[in-house]
């Protein structure tokens, strides 16, 4: 149970992640790799400020801001420069790692005795339910605080996705949203769509950013490594959320990646528990998302080729 | 009044595919005329219509609508002023969006964005009021992504969209051509009544002489990226489909003689 409650946890937390490469690959059709760095970035970032005895809060915003200016990056160099949007992003991420170095000094940075957003959700457990108090649920003992922690993600996103799904509503979001759709028909509505894909890659990395702040203090430390293949696996939920729920209106979109990350993060965990190595996670990941991209394809081939042979039997 | 001055454009410049699309082009079309532009393959009536867009930076010439020179204007800039419908009915409509919203981006051609709600619940009886009278059964649809209408449901919402905010100019670029006779007749009545009933400044480009010869008050044949005839008036009143057909004939006949004359000089020369 403790198992699920944390893979519940960190499914929420990487849901910002899926929200931000919800924005890049399904609004914008981006695909935005600057979220291996931008992850990282707003790790360090982070873990840095909150280091140097910065409020958490305020550093897990700052590190929204940073992941912001990223994407900026990326957005810039793809509309103003005309760089394809992967080789944009490439750069962008590849440049990233070095400030990252620089961000935090070392490869490395441990947390574990700072104050950061969960070491306040714990005193608030402690305070409240006294320490290392178990409650039951569904028949098991779980620790209060977990569930405090759990309960805490649970708000934060539902807050996030909210802000998320009233702003793609708004007379900009759906502007936005356009931009992805058909840009030249909103360029004849008069929107300058090289800033909507700025600012939508801009707030895409931003989400991702806030995803890598946030985990690095619920795990305790950040690492310049801890992006890689955070684009796959952010893009695997996604996808896992579209195949859930059928249904293309933003609120619902919005839902199913929030609902696929945690899917995606409880399945894994599952997975490691049967004994799958962790090495091989990020392989498996590749596999998972190269068959959901190809399967309706296969789909559409197969129902082509039945009713083909359906016609030829009826002649 | 758009004032277009001695336009021209070179596609690929200095390379095997240059292509001179525009070869000054010079046009003065007065406030509330209806201007059909006809013209053979690569005669340039497209890419008028797309320096007149914005598309493209032309190489040299000035575009002036009401006294403000929108030449050095981007794209998007122009649509404050300039409502457009494209030959392709996919391009004019975000397909993945409900109707409900792709009128509701329309509202705002031109103007600021903010983080106003974009559909609000006070404009559905307008856009309802919007679409009956295309009889399309589109009032009950309008929560519909438009994506799963057809090819003439969608040319007519896009042109119901570039007209919802009373552009100061109209353009149409073959709007019906990929259309059946059907559904183009159909989308061509509504281009009528809409530019009737708002006395829109209006250039359509056509393949059909048809339409060029019964709609609008005036006609532009472009040949070789530059204006060929144009009769406005009286002149373009009595003109008749087979008046065109004759003088496209003419232009063709030039044509291949340029044609057999380059070819003679490749052989002595070259």
């Amino acid at each position: 149970m403790a198992l699920l409650i944390g893979s519940i946890t960190i499914g929420l937390i990487l849901s910002l992640l899926a929200l931000g490469i919800f924005i890049s690959f399904r609004v914008f059709d981006f695909p935005d790799i600057t979220a291996e760095g931008s992850f990282t970035f707003g790790a360090a970032t982070a873990a840095a400020l909150i280091l140097s005895g910065m409020n958490p809060m305020l550093a897990s915003f700052i590190a929204f801001l940073a992941g912001m200016v990223a994407g900026a990056t990326t957005g810039i160099i793809h509309t103003h420069f005309k760089i394809n949007p992967l080789l944009a992003g490439i750069l962008v991420m590849t440049a990233l790692y070095s400030i990252n170095l620089h961000v935090m000094g070392k490869s490395n940075l441990p947390l574990m005795s700072e104050t950061t957003i969960f070491s306040w959700v714990e005193n608030l457990s402690v305070q409240w339910a006294g320490e290392g108090t178990k409650t039951n649920v569904l028949g098991w003992d779980v620790l209060v605080r977990d569930l405090y922690v759990l309960g805490f993600c649970f708000v934060a996103i539902l807050l996030f996705s909210f802000i998320l799904w009233w702003f793609f509503k708004t007379n900009i979001g759906t502007a936005m949203r356009a931009t992805g759709d058909n840009s030249q028909m909103i360029r004849a509505l008069g929107v300058n769509t090289k800033v909507m894909i700025i600012t939508g890659i801009a707030l895409s990395n931003g989400f991702i950013a806030l995803s890598g702040a946030v985990l690095a203090q619920y795990q305790g430390f950040a690492d310049v490594q801890m992006g890689i293949g955070m684009m796959v696996w952010g893009l695997a939920s996604v996808i896992i959320g579209e195949a859930i729920i059928n249904d293309t209106s933003i609120g619902f979109v919005i839902t199913g990646a929030v609902t696929g990350s945690i899917l995606f993060r409880i399945l894994v965990a599952i997975a490691l528990r049967w004994g799958l190595n962790p090495n091989d996670l990020k392989i498996i990941t590749a596999i998972f998302v190269f068959i959901a991209l190809i399967l309706p394809v296969i789909m559409k081939n197969k129902k082509k080729i039945s009713f083909k042979s359906h016609a030829h039997a009826n002649n | 009044m758009l004032i277009i001055k001695n336009i021209v454009k070179t596609f690929n410049p200095g390379t095997v595919n240059e292509v001179q699309a525009l070869r000054g082009v010079n046009l003065e079309i007065e406030a509330g005329s209806f201007v059909c532009v006809l013209g053979t393959n690569g005669s340039g009536k497209s890419t008028m219509l797309n320096a007149v867009a914005g598309s493209f930076m032309p190489d040299k010439g000035n575009i002036i609508l009401d006294d403000t020179e929108i030449t050095k204007w981007e794209e998007y800039k122009r649509a404050k002023f300039i409502g457009r419908v494209f030959q392709n009915p996919f391009s004019g409509t975000a397909p993945n969006m409900s109707i409900m919203e792709n009128l509701s981006l329309a509202m705002k051609r031109g103007k600021s964005r903010g983080i106003g709600w974009g559909l609000p619940k006070s404009l559905i009886n307008d856009f309802k009021n919007l679409v009956r009278p295309l009889n399309m059964g589109l009032e009950d649809r309008l929560e519909n992504p438009i994506g799963k209408l057809s090819g003439g449901q969608r040319q007519a919402l896009t042109l119901l969209m570039a007209t919802a905010l009373k552009p100061k100019l109209l353009l149409l670029d073959e709007h019906t051509a990929a259309l059946d006779p059907k559904t183009a007749a159909k989308v061509i009545d509504l281009t009528q009544q809409i530019i009737n009933r708002d006395h829109l400044t209006t250039l359509m480009v056509t393949h059909s002489m048809q339409q060029a010869v019964n709609l609008g008050d005036r006609i532009i044949m472009m040949h070789q990226g530059k204006v060929a005839y144009d009769f406005k008036g009286d002149e373009k009143k009595h003109l008749k489909v087979q008046d065109l057909l004759v003088l496209f004939d003419e232009l063709r006949k030039k044509d291949n003689i340029d044609v057999a004359v380059a070819n003679l000089l490749t052989e002595i020369y070259v």
